[in-house]
């Protein structure tokens, strides 16, 4: 069977707007997130991939399965959408339950699938409330946990860190690495880029319909190579480091740690610049502690290719 | 056709999995009934089922012993062919079927059936049966209490008609004719509410045709619910006075046809709607 989520040439539109236009990814086990501001496409892509929506052109395959056969389909995929409504007057418990009897369960394999499901997102004790009375980082809990609950192989979550506390956002990021590992796909789209950046293994970047950058964080970043990359030297005396980069044709910024115990350096040639820095290393006219680079994260890209700040998107 | 071809189609057809089907809908008419049958929102439509009871019930209480069975039997005719067919079911049906599917798009509740392990063929037919179910526990609890409580003042004159064999007749032929009546127009609503955002005119447009059905050609007759309905009414209420004008002599019609035209007619909205679930996208945004 094949292991992938392929979008062929695909394309949305809801009467003239746009939803994604000519879209074509393959993507493999493991967590993707998807990137991009308000009106991308995110969600889209999302819903196409679940058949909430049908393409206006291109065909979506999860795994060689299509939605149609609703059956198979919707055993390996759990979405977690970000609607905020519910049925009216039900508990986290029915919710979740309710859900897995239309798998064809028994009362006991549901039952026992919704403890395990609600205990995972730290919902055991609220779980018989009315969902109304929850808080919003309840209601997104229990929506997580109705995705999860049947154990599927592919999870789609939009936006599941809305409305989560710090501490349940790192119990969340957790859970969504340890599925990742057991080899799921596990699809996020967010806005928190540097909390999906520390555990996808790869990115979808987004704007205005269109994916505009795909592959794992650091691949991206070179392919993004108009732009000047910064780097990061920690060292005793910066501000000699700087005299001598300013030397440099490739490096076109040198800006002072605000410690002032290292330099950011943007340079165009990073190759070159590496030579550079290992020859200051052998004069010993300046005592290097370490080098990394400062844009090489998700943040920095976003800012690169959409042009605004991914954090506070 | 050739006989291989019907072999095979027959093979595949009972290599679906009817039973994983069966078990869903069951799920799902029990998921809705629970969620549905007893709810604040939906008092009016327990008005329009109870009211007539409640004032047989008033009848009963304060004007016993003016009346005769047999006109009372004419009122329940009446009450039923005039008040329960004509307005009570039909608004009835219309407020349960507007929610099975439209209500849940205005709700954003319909992705989670939409995202559940169920053909979506199988997901319209389980909410029209749990539609349908709702409407027959009302309207049918509706109209045996008016029916017991038609005849309860008549002590055991009324007891005894109640379980004679014209009594049951009469009975049987109520709650077939709810049960019939509850089935068509839910699925009709439901498609209504499939096809617009609000069905209420074309409900009022399907109610006007229904009036006028009995005086249409006998083949667009086949296609009204009132129309098949009319032909297993137990009792025939006398053309006199005002319901000269709601009465309207028709040919004969077997019941065995009349029930199969509404089972058909039925059967075939189902069918259309099955193929608009199946485009159906979840676009919330635009309800």
């Amino acid at each position: 069977m094949n292991s992938e989520i392929i979008f062929g040439d695909v394309s949305k539109f809801y009467g003239e707007v746009l939803g994604v236009n000519r879209v074509s990814l393959s993507l493999p086990p493991g967590i993707t997130s998807l990137v991009g501001p308000n009106g991308s496409g995110k969600t889209t892509l999302m819903n196409l991939m679940t058949g909430l929506i049908r393409p206006t052109r291109g065909s979506v395959s999860v795994m060689g399965l299509n939605p149609g056969d609703a059956y198979e389909f919707f055993r390996a995929v759990g979405y977690c959408t970000q609607f905020d409504s519910f049925p009216r007057g039900i508990t986290g418990w029915d919710f979740v339950y309710d859900g897995l009897r239309l798998h064809g369960m028994n009362h006991k394999q549901a039952a026992d699938l919704t403890v395990e499901a609600l205990t995972r997102v730290n919902l055991g004790e609220a779980a018989h409330r009315k969902i109304a009375g929850y808080s919003k980082g309840m209601r997104q809990k229990v929506r997580l946990a109705q995705s999860i609950a049947h154990h599927p192989t592919v999870l789609v979550l939009d936006e599941p860190l809305n409305g989560l506390d710090p501490m349940a956002r790192a119990e969340s990021l957790a859970l969504f690495h340890e599925l990742g590992k057991q080899g799921m796909h596990v699809v996020i789209s967010s806005h928190v880029l540097e909390e999906v950046d520390r555990i996808s293994d790869r990115v979808v970047m987004m704007t205005g319909g269109y994916v505009i950058a795909v592959g794992n964080i650091h691949q991206v970043r070179q392919e993004v190579r108009e732009k000047p990359m910064q780097i990061l030297v920690r060292c005793a005396h910066p501000e000699v480091l700087a005299s001598k980069i300013f030397e440099l044709d490739h490096c076109v910024e040198a800006k002072l740690h605000a410690d002032g115990a290292g330099v950011f350096v943007r340079t165009r040639d990073v190759d070159q610049f590496y030579t550079v820095i290992n020859r200051i290393v052998s004069e010993g006219t300046v005592k290097i502690e370490a080098i990394s680079p400062a844009d090489d994260d998700a943040s920095a890209i976003y800012q690169y290719l959409i042009g605004s700040d991914g954090g506070t998107a | 056709m050739s006989a291989d071809q019907i072999i095979s189609s027959k093979t595949s057809l009972l290599q679906r999995p009817w039973r994983l089907w069966f078990a869903q809908i069951r799920s799902i008419v029990v998921l809705e009934t629970r969620r549905n049958l007893l709810s604040w929102r939906s008092w009016w439509v327990y008005f329009l089922a109870f009211a007539p009871a409640c004032i047989i019930l008033l009848h009963a209480l304060f004007d016993h012993g003016r009346g005769r069975m047999d006109e009372d039997t004419l009122v329940l005719a009446g009450i039923f062919q005039f008040y329960y067919l004509r307005l009570g079911i039909f608004f009835g049906c219309l407020g349960i079927a507007m929610r099975l599917i439209r209500g849940e798009m205005v709700e954003r509740s319909l992705h989670y059936y939409l995202l559940a392990p169920v053909q979506r063929e199988v997901l319209l037919v389980a909410k029209f049966f749990a539609g349908a179910v709702r409407s027959v526990v009302l309207f049918g609890g509706a109209v045996l209490a008016s029916f017991l409580l038609m005849y309860a003042p008549y002590g055991s004159a009324g007891q005894q008609f109640i379980s004679s064999d014209a009594g049951r007749l009469h009975l049987y032929a109520y709650l077939g004719i709810t049960v019939l009546a509850c089935m068509g127009y839910c699925s009709i609503f439901l498609l209504f509410s499939m096809l617009m955002k609000n069905p209420t005119p074309a409900a009022l447009v399907l109610m006007g045709f229904e009036f006028i059905s009995s005086i249409l050609p006998p083949f667009i007759q086949r296609f009204s619910v009132a129309a098949n309905l009319r032909h297993l009414l137990p009792v025939s209420i006398p053309a006199e006075g005002i319901f000269n004008l709601l009465t309207v002599t028709t040919e004969p019609v077997p019941v065995w046809l009349a029930v199969l035209g509404v089972l058909v007619l039925t059967a075939g909205i189902l069918a259309v709607s099955c193929y608009r679930m199946r485009r159906l996208e979840i676009s919330y945004t635009t309800e």
